[in-house]
């Protein structure tokens, strides 16, 4: 199986972990990622603000490329804001064919044209509706024992669009979280705001918000996302939140791809752990235990075949 | 909430845009449809992250406008605090798309709202530029024409321990250029089709 691909412009800059450590995890999954070529930015939060015809014609410039490039594949965006986007131009267009022709229109001009049976994903869709928990668990090589996650799911991957989980309670990461052998903490900020971007036009609200999070994360080892804009507040901004409120303390923030990786045995390096900008000791700490242990447990039981990657079984048409 | 009298005191909005034309509306009018079937339950303040931080809070908001205090929803925070978490969209009984509203309402205060209301809208407006120009957001180069806008020299410090972050990891770059020009007739079409709605 596999994906037309869209990185969205944070995964090729201040967020190259999540999009290294989700290619790296795709191929270890048999799944193929085709790269949109030629793709462009999708308008993030901010173009609805400027123009609403704008925030519809960028994602579907991306669409039009992909159906023109992978026809018929679906369309992945692990960015939220990205995932967002493009699902929201395609849920507009669905049942209103005026503004279809507009935003037809508006990208008419490289003969592109959106495809309304496309279906857009996110990376939390992708990997426990079409992977499975089963599947992501047989390519664990070191299960995070001993590892509490905070699994943060933001907003927009769950709202307004309730595709692939319970917006109110959702629970596709924790599954996953469970198949990498993590202890998931049970949380009430799982799905609650991270400020977006009022980080930049009202930094106090922002830091509230964040401060909030991290304080409720207690005793987990680290933090899960699956949003470059979470990542980026929750841990470039964590200094200043965590003057905000007394009770919150430092804890690391990771994209949840990396934490697939470092289960299916690649090191912190191949995951690009150093790009984090918020690692504590602790969980450093607990990585090292816990390969320390994989590593014995493997060499007992010869547990060595299991690395060659079985992709060449599965089928990888569709 | 009010402290001025040229209020209207009908339930009717009051008519605005004189000499925008013979088709001319009130701006806010797309807004008030979306709210039309407002039935005040308040579920949208309740779920608000951000509700604190509002002036008005999204109940009264939806209120005000649809009682046509136009320049009183213009003047208002509190659609510039939502930060598109969708929940209220959501949650809404009446199923209205509230984060919609709030965004269109950023988007017209920018454009018929008070200079402060201005103001507030540059950050978008410097996103928007970034993404036109470059075609993918160069970070970098959005935040500084942000700092230039704003023409506040205290904001940038506020940024600058992010920003020695990001460069000791190797995360902020040089603008890349490559896809330069790429969003142009983009761009062109778009404000082709909304001067011809």
């Amino acid at each position: 199986m596999s994906y037309a691909y869209y990185p969205g412009c944070s995964l090729t800059e201040s967020a190259q972990e999540y999009d290294v450590s989700t290619r790296l995890v795709f191929d270890r999954l048999c799944l193929g990622l085709n790269e949109i070529d030629g793709w462009t930015c999708c308008g993030a939060g901010a173009v609805d603000a400027v123009s609403g015809l704008l925030a519809l014609a960028l994602p579907a410039r991306n669409l039009g490329l992909a159906a023109k490039q992978f026809p018929g594949k679906d369309v992945l965006a692990p960015c939220s804001a990205c995932y967002l986007n493009h699902l929201k131009v395609v849920e507009q267009t669905r049942h209103d064919r005026k503004l279809a022709h507009r935003v037809n229109q508006a990208i008419a001009g490289e003969d592109l044209a959106l495809d309304p049976g496309v279906r857009v994903r996110h990376l939390l869709d992708v990997l426990v509706t079409d992977v499975g928990e089963e599947r992501i668990g047989q390519a664990v090589l070191m299960p995070l024992e001993g590892l509490v996650v905070a699994p943060y799911y933001g907003c927009q991957a769950l709202r307004p669009y309730p595709v692939f989980d319970d917006p109110e309670r959702p629970q596709s990461m924790h599954r996953i979280l469970q198949a990498l052998g993590a202890t998931v903490l049970d949380w009430d900020k799982a799905a609650t705001c991270c400020g977006a971007s009022l980080m930049a036009t009202d930094q106090d609200t922002a830091l509230r918000a964040v401060a909030g999070i991290l304080s409720a994360a207690g005793e987990a080892h680290c933090v899960a996302t699956v949003c470059p804009l979470c990542q980026m507040n929750l841990e470039a901004y964590q200094r200043q939140a965590l003057r905000v409120n007394e009770a919150a303390r430092a804890v690391a923030v990771v994209y949840l791809p990396q934490l697939m990786g470092l289960a299916m045995g690649m090191g912190p390096e191949d995951v690009l752990l150093s790009k984090n900008l918020a690692v504590t000791d602790r969980l450093s700490e607990a990585l090292d235990r816990n390969h320390a242990q994989a590593n014995i447990v493997s060499f007992r039981s010869d547990n060595h075949n299991r690395r060659v990657s079985p992709c060449s079984r599965t089928s990888s048409s569709r | 909430m009010r402290t001025e009298s040229n209020h209207p005191t009908t339930l009717v909005p009051p008519l605005h845009g004189e000499g925008r034309g013979p088709h001319a509306v009130d701006p806010l009018d797309e807004v008030r449809d979306l709210v039309r079937a407002c039935m005040q339950c308040g579920t949208c303040t309740a779920s608000c992250p951000n509700a604190a931080s509002m002036d008005l809070t999204p109940r009264q908001m939806w209120r005000s406008l649809l009682f046509g205090f136009t320049d009183e929803v213009l003047r208002s925070k509190t659609f510039w605090m939502c930060s598109a978490c969708y929940t209220c969209t959501l949650r809404c009984p009446r199923g209205l798309q509230l984060t919609r509203a709030m965004a269109a309402l950023k988007r017209l205060a920018a454009q018929h709202g008070p200079g402060a209301a201005r103001r507030k809208g540059i950050f978008y407006q410097a996103f928007i530029d970034n993404v036109h120009k470059y075609g993918r957001v160069q970070e970098m180069d959005l935040m500084f024409h942000y700092f230039m806008a704003m023409r506040d020299p205290l904001l940038p410090l506020r940024f600058t321990p992010v920003g020695m972050k990001l460069l000791a990891k190797g995360k902020l770059h040089a603008p890349d250029g490559r896809h330069k020009g790429v969003l142009d007739d983009l761009f062109t079409r778009v404000r082709e089709l909304e001067g011809n709605p």
